[in-house]
This record gives C-alpha cells, structure tokens and sequence, in this order.
C-alpha cells in the first residue's frame, strides 16, 4: 500500500529532534480524540515580527506512525527557519493533505512532507498527520506570534 | 447451551444473502469483510423494508390527529414497542424508545434531583446530594460513565469506580468498599465493548439492592449477541441502542421497572408528553410517553421491531453459538501470534462478540489501516472506553466484532491481513517467538 512510505516509517521509528527541550516560549498539548493521539509540543522563537525566527521545536508525542512521522517531518523542516516562511511550510503541508489526493505537494516547500500526499487520500488519517503541525500554530499563537497569515488551527486540536 | 450449533455453510450463506451492503466491494474491489458490527450492525432488507414500508404506506405523526394514518402511524408504532419489549422480556408500557442507548442512559441520569421538577415530594431514590455515592467501573463505555461525571457535579455526590483485573473481569473483591450505604446507583455494562467480558449482572444487581442500590446496565453488546430476559435479570434498568442489534439508526431503547418510571421525571419536555397544559404550569402523561417528548421516530421504532422479530426468527441462542465459535477460532489464530497481545478474558470463558488486541510496536490506527487495505473493517482506537485503555496500558486496540454474517472465512481473512503487518512495519517476529 502507497500510503507507509519508507520515508514516513523512518521518521516514525526515529523521530527527528524528539524529547521535550528547554528553553522555550510554549507548551501546548493537542489529542487526537478519535484514537487518543497526543504530543505535547514546545516551540522557541527568537526575534521579532519579520525577523522571528523558530529557534527549536521539541516534543513528545504518542501516536500512529502517521502522526509521529508528521511531527517529526515539522521539526525537521522548521527548525532554523523564519516564522513565516515556517507557516508557508505549514500552509503547504495542510492543502496537501486536505486535497483528497488532488495535490501532489511541492518538496521545495515541504521536504519530506511529500511522503504524505498519499495520506489525503484517507480522510480519517489527515487529522493524524495534521496532529503536530496545528500544535505547532497553536504554540507559536501562544508564544506571541501573529498566525493570521493562517485559517484558524484545525478544530480537531484540543489546547490543555 | 450444548445442543445449540453454529450455523450451516446454507445458512450463513442464506444470512449474508440478506444483507445488500455485503455484495459491494471496498477498496478497488476487493469483498467486504465487516468486523466492526459492535459499533454498528448492517440491516437485513426486512428491516431495510419495514422502515420504507411505514413511510409508504402509514406516515403519520403518531400520537396525534383522527385521521386513518395517524391512527395506523401510531398502531405500528405502539405494536413495535410491545414487540421489543417482549424481545428483552418486558411489558410494554415498560419500554422508552430514545434516539440511541446514550439519550436512554442520559434519561436516567437527568432523572436525579436536577430534572424538570414534578409536583409533590420528590422520591427519595432519585434524589442525589453530598455524600451520595454513585458507582460505576473501570470498563465502561463513555455513554455508561460521563453522564454519571456529570450527574455528580451537578448534585455534589461523588463518582466511584470498581477496577478491573489483569484478567479482563471486574475486580469484585473490592465491592465490599465500594457498594455501600452511600451507592444510590451501581451502573455498569453487561458485556464489554473493548475486552468482551460478561459480568455477572445478576449478582451484581443483587448485591447493590442489598444496599439500596439503583441498578442501570448497558445491554448494548450483550442484546445483540446473547438472550437478555429483564424479567430474571435483576437490573432496575437496561439501555440498548437499535443500529447494533440490526435495527435503524436514530433509535434506542430504554427498558426500566414500571414503578421507577412512574415516579421519575421526565428527561426532554414538550408535546406529546403532556396530560394537561396551561400558560402557568403542565402536568405529565404516564410513562413510556412522559419520556417521549415531540414526533417520535416511529419509522426507526418500526424498523427495529423488524430487526428483532428478525433476529428472533433466526434465534437468538444459534446466534450466541455462532459467534461463541468465530470468537473461539480468532482467539486461536491470534494466540498463534506472539506479537499480538489480545485484552479481556482467556480463551474458554464466556465473551460477547468482540476481541480486542494489541500489536506490540504497531499503533491500533496502522493496523486497522493495513486490514483496511485488504478490505478487513475493524474498529481503531479507544472505543469510547479511555479510562479502561489507560488500565490496559494501551494507547488504542484494534477491535474485531462479529455479527451474524460472519463466518470462519472472515476469520481468515483477519489474520492473513494481520499476518502483513510485522513486514510493513519491521517488527521481527522470529525474535519475539525466541524471546
């Protein structure tokens, strides 16, 4: 099946930048409440406006390989970057998967990300590889940051 | 039930035969092998029949109007209540019909202390304060358990749990502490939604009278699966959803003794519901209808009465022994497995119609997404029943549920489809065999 590509099983049997790092702007938690997903998430900003720049991203998430992997593939392409070219990232990754399969994604946006496209195909697992990155919005609205480039996070996202 | 006997090749292909959605094929064609009738059964064409037949030929808001439909509307609906209630072996006027098992339990629960208030002195039964105590288990359902949560906050009693043992049973030895003086109600299921345990309800029911204890089940996996008999139960109530046991959606039953319903308040309030109606104040009808507030969904009521005079035709015993024997054979296949850790009972003790396991390694979401493939449904995840996953330790199961269409077959189809996770996932199974 197209769906577990070897990209997406590697990220979810050694996700990248895992564990819960100091320091940080914010936390946030966000559960899948269909399966009982979670990750908690902590984002570091530095600068400010044009300037932000997402300086960590740190996690610990339990879930299926497709959200394991999905988190691991945000922190791998956001790490180092401008906010707001981490949101373009973000705003990519989400049109992909919510194409129902229309969208191949662009892999000069969303690097690994394009292992993905096969999940908008199941409508039950977007909200999965969507987990980590509403989180990630979540957080950076948290941290201070101005998202409004964005349509609000993913109502499946639940902030504790 | 030692004579009673799975059902024949002719009869299993017969039963299939009356189920349209079997002959339709799921991902790129391959046949549909439906294990998820624990979440919602399919509907044989006479239940399919029944529904449209009521709308064809008798529409009517029931319970209203002179006219020839309305009184033939409300003639099938009153005839389907009398035939579930004598499917659960109950009067009918001891029969609420509700949108599903969840509005039923939550009908009880609004029943205490916090209700729309009824004139006179309130019974003691159902009213509800600190140091109250209401009783439930570590198994339940979400539909058998937040209702409960909240009943407790609103009324300030406290929420009280039994636990459940390493062996998929209610840890009894701890009733003692827990049903006491304080329990003004002991809910609990009668079969397991995750582990397919079956409690012993009359026990249990017995035990919480000797307190003074209201007793609520949730019948909803055991009604389909196996015969229920209120009249030797011992409950105070029962609530079972119709989609399960064949039925329609957007129906539901609520069985509770004649004397409790009379004195309980109503849950909804509105039309249909009332015996007199004034600007200041209203007074109730008798129950069932002080419970049915509005048009009732008399085609789902009708479609249910089908899906049980259906069932019963087929017997409700054949179908326990049937399914007993499904659950039999894929506990085998699993046990097979050392990568497969099942939850609930042994092999060999009574179980209602659902195996729930794990894939050590494997989220629930990704096995459920490899059978899928193969056209295998099953249900993924927590099943509603979050605090008793925390207990298993896992974070999701993988649950398989029968129905009377299933057969050995399907069994097969399970494990083969199984047997593809390891290899996509790169678990080693030769190394958990040696370990």
């Amino acid at each position: 099946m197209d769906l577990y590509q070897e990209l997406i099983l590697d990220h979810s049997k050694r996700p990248h930048h895992a564990g819960l790092r100091e320091p940080f702007d914010a936390e946030v938690h966000h559960i899948n409440p269909t399966c009982g997903d979670e990750v908690t998430l902590r984002v570091d900003v530095t600068g400010t406006g044009p300037d932000a720049v997402v300086t960590d991203i740190s996690y610990a998430a339990q879930g299926c390989s497709i959200s394991v992997a999905s988190t691991s593939v945000l922190a791998e392409e956001v790490i180092g970057h401008p906010v707001d070219e981490a949101l373009e990232t973000f705003e990519a990754m989400r049109t992909m998967l919510t194409s129902k399969g229309q969208v191949a994604g662009d892999e000069d946006v969303i690097g690994d990300g394009v292992a993905f496209a096969g999940v908008s195909k199941y409508p039950a697992r977007v909200k999965c590889a969507l987990l980590g990155w509403t989180a990630f919005t979540d957080a950076l609205a948290r941290a201070g940051v101005d998202i409004s480039s964005t349509s609000s996070p993913s109502p499946q996202g639940v902030s504790s | 039930m030692p004579d009673v006997q799975p059902f024949t090749d002719r009869e299993l292909a017969a039963l299939r035969g009356e189920f349209p959605i079997l002959a339709r094929s799921v991902r790129d064609g391959r046949p549909l092998v439906y294990l998820d009738s624990g979440a919602t059964s399919h509907k044989p064409t006479a239940v399919l029949d029944a529904e449209r037949a009521f709308y064809e030929q008798h529409n009517a808001a029931v319970h209203r109007g002179a006219h020839q439909l309305a009184e033939e509307a409300t003639d099938e609906f009153e005839s389907a209540r009398a035939t579930v209630a004598g499917f659960v072996g109950a009067p009918a006027d001891e029969v609420v019909f509700t949108k599903n098992a969840t509005e039923a339990l939550n009908l009880v629960a609004y029943a205490f202390s916090n209700a729309a208030p009824t004139d006179g002195p309130k019974d003691e039964r159902f009213v509800l304060a600190p140091g109250d105590e209401v009783l439930v288990t570590e198994m339940e359902h979400h539909a058998n358990l937040v209702p409960w949560q909240e009943l407790c906050r609103r009324t300030g009693a406290t929420l009280r749990w039994v636990p459940v043992a390493g062996d998929g049973s209610l840890d009894l030895s701890t009733l003692p502490d827990l049903l006491t003086e304080r329990t003004k109600v002991f809910a609990f299921t009668h079969v397991s939604n995750v582990l397919g345990t079956v409690n012993p309800v009359t026990e249990l029911a017995q035990r919480a009278h000797a307190v003074g204890a209201l007793v609520v089940v949730d019948a909803c996996q055991s009604v389909p699966h196996l015969s229920v008999d209120v009249s030797t139960l011992g409950a105070d109530f029962i609530a079972f959803s119709g989609h399960k046991v064949y039925g329609p959606m957007g129906v539901g039953v609520l069985w509770g003794r004649a004397e409790l319903l009379e004195v309980m308040p109503p849950f909804l309030t509105g039309g249909s519901m009332i015996e007199l109606v004034t600007m200041e104040r209203s007074t109730y009808a008798p129950a069932p209808q002080k419970f049915e507030a509005g048009v009732p969904n008399a085609a789902q009521a009708v479609g249910l009465a089908a899906a049980v005079r259906w069932v019963e035709a087929i017997g409700i015993d054949r179908i326990h022994a049937h399914e007993a024997a499904l659950v039999d054979a894929l506990l085998a296949g699993l046990a097979e497995r050392p990568w497969v850790r099942v939850v609930g009972p042994p092999r060999g003790v009574d179980r209602g119609g659902a195996v729930a396991f794990v894939v050590d390694g494997v989220h629930a979401h990704d096995v459920g997404q490899v059978l899928d493939d193969a056209g295998v449904a099953v249900r993924v995840g927590h099943h509603c029943a979050w605090p008793l996953h925390r207990v298993l330790d896992a974070a999701a199961t993988t649950r398989a549920s029968f129905g009377v269409h299933n057969g050995l077959d399907d069994v097969q189809s399970l494990l083969d489809a199984l047997d593809r996770v390891p290899a996509i996932f790169g678990i080693d199974v030769d190394e958990r065999r040696a370990g």
